[in-house]
């Protein structure tokens, strides 16, 4: 019973400054195991702040849990290694190699049990886009595409959770949806997701919680399905 | 068949092409003079020390200003087991590599946490240091008497008595440099060090330890940079303070970004053409204008291939081969629906 209960992720007063700037206020938020948590909030609210202080890139104070597992010490690289993988904002693909180097780079941590190449072979099926831009530069693809190779690479390290810091960024709508598609498509396979947006109507019908992040805290958690019954927040989110 | 078509065409562009470069300026120098001997000998050496430096600069994209330093280490190690304590030349070049990959551990794990333009300053630091100590420590290093009476390279008793024998040795100690740079590249340690270069955040958040990646770049490239100075220390067979100074570093710096910074052999093809074009200059009794030629000849190589050479030939290779997949798809499309 107290494994069903423990979330996959919580994050504890996590409080970040930028300098003297107090960009991310005590937060705390939770991921449940096989959920997809949505954090929406204006530009500056703190989302980047926030998901970066949970992989450590940026330094915080406050406690952090992985699966009942006191995180709070370990560095970037060992909370990756640990299942928590992230797609930055702006995708932070390496330029410079291709499609297949990207991929195999995101197997970095992959024991070897399963070949990195069957690993590639099962984000081709989720990406068949990918698959014909195989030896292409990463920084010659379009922006929906190299949105792809970025979250195909973050899958190649077989995450628990998967963090995604607007991977709608600049996209069309079209692409944007499909992206969004098939992180429910991930989902649904038990992929815990924690999904951070501007506003995002889809990531809305996606996402099973939604945290409102702004001024550096949340000042809101409620059930996704529950947004439209609030006035101001389905203004400002939905339209 | 495209497919092995552009396989093989990229291997002889990459690999098969370089080598034979370098085996054809090595026949022409074992055919000439020993003054010809004596400037590719030294391209040969600056292409390991470049190869190394490589490591750090171009694959994992950090700034090294003080490689000379370890070079230093190397030669005077090397100088000093050799000349004074009568080892053997083998014996003392790697004794004085293991020696450089050490202090290099030892300066890196602080100094590396630097970045950007503080990394710079605080190896420029390094390699003034080094300098400083080669001077005053005369005891040790003979100040700017310099070092001499230093044995040609050998093993166990045998030794390479002429310089065409050494530049031999130097050549295959070449090829060997990179064959291990390019087989480090193309593995999940080389991967990890390009995606360094490639996003630092990007890299730790996939799970790469940033950190102990780049120490152990700097450390391959310290080692690399030690075997350089040990070789240069048997070629010539006397060493001084000015051999290891920060002309090494300028030098060092012109064939890297030259040749190709992060390409497997394009740190040797600097080092070729920046110790050989002076003196294909010079024969075209160009007088005082040859170093103005010298000066247009690398702006102008910089300026259309920014990249470096090497870069440009990949960029060339891939433009080829593109066109010629091009080319074939539709008449293997074609051939299909007629079958």
């Amino acid at each position: 019973m107290a494994a069903e209960t423990t979330p996959l992720l919580e994050a504890q007063d996590l409080s970040a400054f930028y300098g003297r700037v107090h960009a991310l206020k005590p937060t705390s938020l939770t991921v449940g195991e096989g959920e997809l948590v949505t954090v929406l909030g204006p530009n500056g609210a703190g989302k980047t702040t926030m998901l970066r202080a949970m992989t450590r890139l940026t330094p915080a104070s406050g406690r952090i849990f992985f699966k009942g597992r006191d995180i709070t010490a370990l560095a970037t690289h060992d909370r990756a290694r640990a299942g928590i993988i992230m797609v930055q904002e702006g995708r932070g693909l390496f330029g410079q190699m291709t499609v297949h180097e990207n991929l195999t780079l995101g197997a970095y941590t992959m024991d070897a049990s399963e070949t990195v190449e069957e690993r590639i072979a099962s984000v081709f099926t989720l990406f068949p886009r990918l698959k014909e831009r195989y030896e292409q530069i990463a920084s010659s693809l379009s922006g929906g595409e190299q949105q792809m190779l970025a979250i195909g690479r973050a899958l190649m390290a077989k995450p628990k959770l998967l963090m995604l810091d607007e991977p709608s960024l600049g996209l069309a709508p079209r692409v944007a949806s499909e992206i969004l598609e098939t992180l429910g498509q991930l989902n649904r396979q038990g992929l815990g997701i924690l999904l951070v947006e501007q506003k995002a109507p889809l990531a809305l019908r996606l996402a099973k919680r939604v945290y409102i992040l702004s001024l550096g805290g949340i000042v809101a958690e409620l059930p996704a399905n529950e947004i439209k019954s609030h006035h101001d927040l389905s203004r400002y989110y939905l339209h | 068949m495209t497919s092995r078509a552009t396989t093989f065409t990229r291997r002889v562009a990459t690999t098969a092409a370089p080598v034979a470069l370098v085996l054809v300026v090595l026949l022409l120098a074992l055919n000439s003079n020993g003054y010809v001997v004596t400037i590719v000998g030294f391209a040969a050496i600056y292409g390991i020390f470049c190869t190394g430096l490589n490591f750090f600069m171009g694959y994992t994209g950090q700034a090294s200003f003080g490689q000379n330093a370890f070079a230093a280490l190397g030669g005077y190690g090397t100088a000093i087991l050799t000349a004074t304590y009568y080892w053997d030349p083998v014996a003392a070049f790697f004794v004085s590599m293991i020696f450089a990959g050490i202090v290099a551990a030892i300066i890196g794990y602080p100094t590396l946490k630097l970045r950007g333009h503080y990394l710079a300053m605080a190896t420029f630091a390094l390699g003034l240091i080094t300098y400083e100590i080669s001077i005053e420590w005369i005891d040790l290093t003979q100040g700017y008497m310099g070092y001499s009476g230093i044995p040609p390279l050998g093993v166990f008793g045998f030794e390479l008595a002429t310089e065409k024998q050494q530049l031999v040795a130097l050549a295959l100690l070449l090829l060997l440099g990179v064959w291990i740079s390019t087989r480090l590249r193309d593995s999940r340690f080389g991967r990890a060090l390009r995606s360094i270069a490639g996003s630092e955040p990007a890299a730790q958040a996939l799970g790469v330890n940033v950190a102990r990646y780049k120490l152990a770049a700097f450390v391959i490239a310290a080692m690399y940079a030690s075997a350089a100075g040990s070789l240069f220390a048997h070629f010539v067979g006397f060493i001084s303070p000015e051999v290891f100074g920060a002309a090494m570093v300028i030098q060092s710096f012109t064939m890297l970004f030259l040749g190709g910074i992060g390409t497997t052999w394009g740190p040797v093809i600097g080092a070729l053409i920046v110790s050989m074009l002076p003196e294909v200059l010079r024969g075209m009794h160009l007088k005082e204008l040859q170093d103005v030629a010298y000066c247009i000849i690398l702006v102008s190589i910089l300026i259309f291939a920014p990249k470096g050479i090497f870069a440009l030939i990949g960029e060339g290779v891939a433009a080829i081969t593109r066109r010629r997949a091009t080319e074939t798809a539709p008449s293997a499309a074609a051939a299909q629906a007629a079958g």
